[in-house]
């Protein structure tokens, strides 16, 4: 078998989260009632005047600075003609030639590594309504809420090389638009999704193979699979002598199996015009600017600042600046108990872990920045031990309560008490003379047994430097 | 003709539409007079005139982000002649 290079371009559509819709007053708000958001502009009634929102131009405009565009000052809106049930208008409002944004690039990571992947533009358009199959009638229902809700577009050059760098090309990009707060990313929700072209070609060839496309992908799983399913689709049946047809594939991702669908031989005639109802976007260099100026923090950069103004390493920087929820979780917890070190290993571990398993975000759970900086005050004054904290933590997940309420209530203040220590040291050590015995003859693994029963006996909350400290005392007494 | 038969059934299939013999002929003639109207001003010279992106001088017509109250849903389904569960009922579409 030859070698084979797989191009990958991505298409990627995010809901812009403006209030209201891109040319009328009705909310964007998802999971509304059928029909309840709309209105004679929204679903395309003869003789009505669309306005555009000011707010899609402007989040448009951020999206294109924070990927190095460069933003045209001149730029209008197109028809994109098709005919589908969920297009009411039978044209989707979208930019065609004189797009909002041009030619910018995003710096990745895959595997340590760093590379760029281009930018060709980003346009702003509106979305479609919602099918909904009715399994009764077998008829097909219309919800047009989602019509004309704002998106932008963001195309990619065809740069991604794999099923890896474009998870982590989407990654980047999830992370951007929530640190400019202009798309919630919700991927299940639809609000982030994206479209795989791909083809293949044998490594040293300059054409472009054939390419397909698959459209509206919404998590990165399933962009994942698609890309090495249809990778190896692909290269099999060039191997075998075949020839690979432009076509859009439809992914299933519970069955993890691609289905070409009916191959529509017009379905590119989008007859493209001027929309005749909406007036040119003319951006002034303040106008940009005061756009430029104003962007937060962007995340790399905030990873820089974690390294040097917290002493963090690389890896907890990236770690906790990939989500502005994390990073915002952490800097808000780490003001109050000023330990950065424990915030960072506390959100990357057993809390990471647990929202995982809960499959929510940093921002729905029970624990606040303030009750972890509570916990790890706790901690940094020996009012319990870190062992005993993770159990705090468990029921602090749970139930939401405050670190110093559950410490109380369960009892669970750390044992710091010398003489009563000792005493518990003094009757173990009676209880185990083998275990003395073997710690003589030079087995040090001894002393880790007898810890554990000291722990045992206090239910953990014995301070161990103390334990440790005073078992030796009495043993090489 | 500035427009052939094979361009009109092109068009009537991308706008859902089928078409008689008689009613070919006849938009076959109609569009390529239409065609060649427009036509014209293509003999005009536009040596150093700016493409043009709207008819009208006026650019940047925005409103703002404040939301209104929608259109009551049996208002906006009145006009539709088939409707289920609040939605707009269509023949089943495959995919
Ligand atoms: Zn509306």
């Amino acid at each position: 078998m030859k070698d084979y290079e797989v191009i990958i371009g991505l298409e990627v559509h995010a809901e812009l989260s403006t209030n209201t819709k891109m040319y009328c007053n009705c909310s964007t708000s998802f999971g509304a009632d059928p029909n309840t958001h709309c209105c004679p502009i929204c679903t395309g009634m003869p003789g009505v005047l669309p306005v555009l929102n000011e707010k899609v131009v402007e989040y448009a405009v951020k999206a294109g600075l924070a990927t190095n565009c460069d933003i045209s000052r001149f730029s209008k809106q197109d028809r994109k003609n098709y005919f589908y049930p969920d297009l009411p208008k039978a044209y989707q409002t979208s930019q065609y030639d004189l797009p909002l944004c041009l030619g910018g690039h995003l710096d990745i990571n895959v595997n340590g590594e760093k590379k760029r992947i281009g930018i060709t533009r980003i346009h702003i358009e509106e979305d479609a309504g919602k099918l909904i199959h009715d399994a009764y009638t077998g008829d097909t229902l219309v919800d047009m809420n989602r019509c004309a809700v704002p998106l932008i577009e963001i195309v990619s050059e065809p740069d991604i090389r794999n099923a890896d760098e474009a998870v982590a090309y989407m990654q980047t990009l999830k992370s951007i638009l929530e640190y400019l707060n202009v798309c919630d990313c919700k991927m299940q929700e639809g609000s982030l999704r994206c479209d795989v072209n791909l083809s293949v070609r044998p490594v040293g060839q300059k054409e472009f193979g054939t390419r397909t496309e698959t459209k509206n992908l919404n998590s990165f799983k399933a962009i994942h699979n698609l890309i090495e399913f249809e990778t190896n689709r692909q290269i099999k049946v060039i191997e075998e002598g075949g020839k690979i047809k432009q076509e859009t594939i439809r992914w299933d991702d519970a069955k993890g199996i691609g289905y070409a669908m009916r191959a529509k031989e017009d379905a590119h005639d989008y007859r493209y015009f001027p929309e005749p109802d909406l007036a040119p976007i003319v951006l002034s260099d303040e106008y940009v600017n005061n756009i430029k100026d104003n962007l937060p923090e962007m995340p790399h950069i905030k990873k820089e600042r974690y390294m040097k103004e917290f002493s963090l390493p690389e890896y907890d920087a990236d770690i906790l600046t990939s989500s502005i929820k994390s990073a915002n979780f952490f800097e808000k917890a780490n003001d109050i108990c000023n330990n950065p070190k424990a915030v960072a290993n506390w959100i990357m571990g057993d809390f990471a872990r647990m929202l995982n398993e809960k499959e929510i975000e940093i921002d729905e759970s029970k624990v606040t920045p303030e009750n972890l900086a509570e916990l790890i005050n706790l901690i940094d004054k020996g009012t319990i031990s870190s062992k005993i904290a993770k159990q705090v933590f468990e029921d602090m997940f749970e139930s939401g309560e405050n670190a110093k309420e559950i410490v109380e209530k369960k009892g669970l203040v750390q044992m710091s008490d010398e003489g009563a220590i000792k005493e518990l040291v003094e009757k173990v050590v009676q209880a185990n003379p083998q275990s003395i015995a073997d710690y003589k003859a030079g087995k040090d693994k001894a002393i880790g047994f007898l810890v554990g029963q000291i722990m045992k006996e206090t239910k953990g909350k014995a301070n161990p430097q103390i334990v440790n400290k005073l078992l030796l005392e009495i043993i090489n007494k | 003709m500035s427009v052939s038969k094979e361009d009109v059934l092109h068009i009537a299939k991308l706008s859902k539409l089928n078409l008689t013999d008689e009613e070919l002929e006849m938009y076959t003639k109609d569009l390529s007079s239409i065609v060649d109207f427009a036509n014209q001003l293509s003999s005009i010279d536009v040596e150093g005139v700016k493409p043009t992106a709207h008819i009208l001088n006026i650019q940047n017509v925005f409103r703002k982000d404040v939301m209104q109250p929608s259109f009551d849903r049996e208002e906006i389904l009145k006009n539709a002649p088939s409707k289920d569960a609040g939605c707009i009922s269509v023949p089943k579409v495959v995919e």
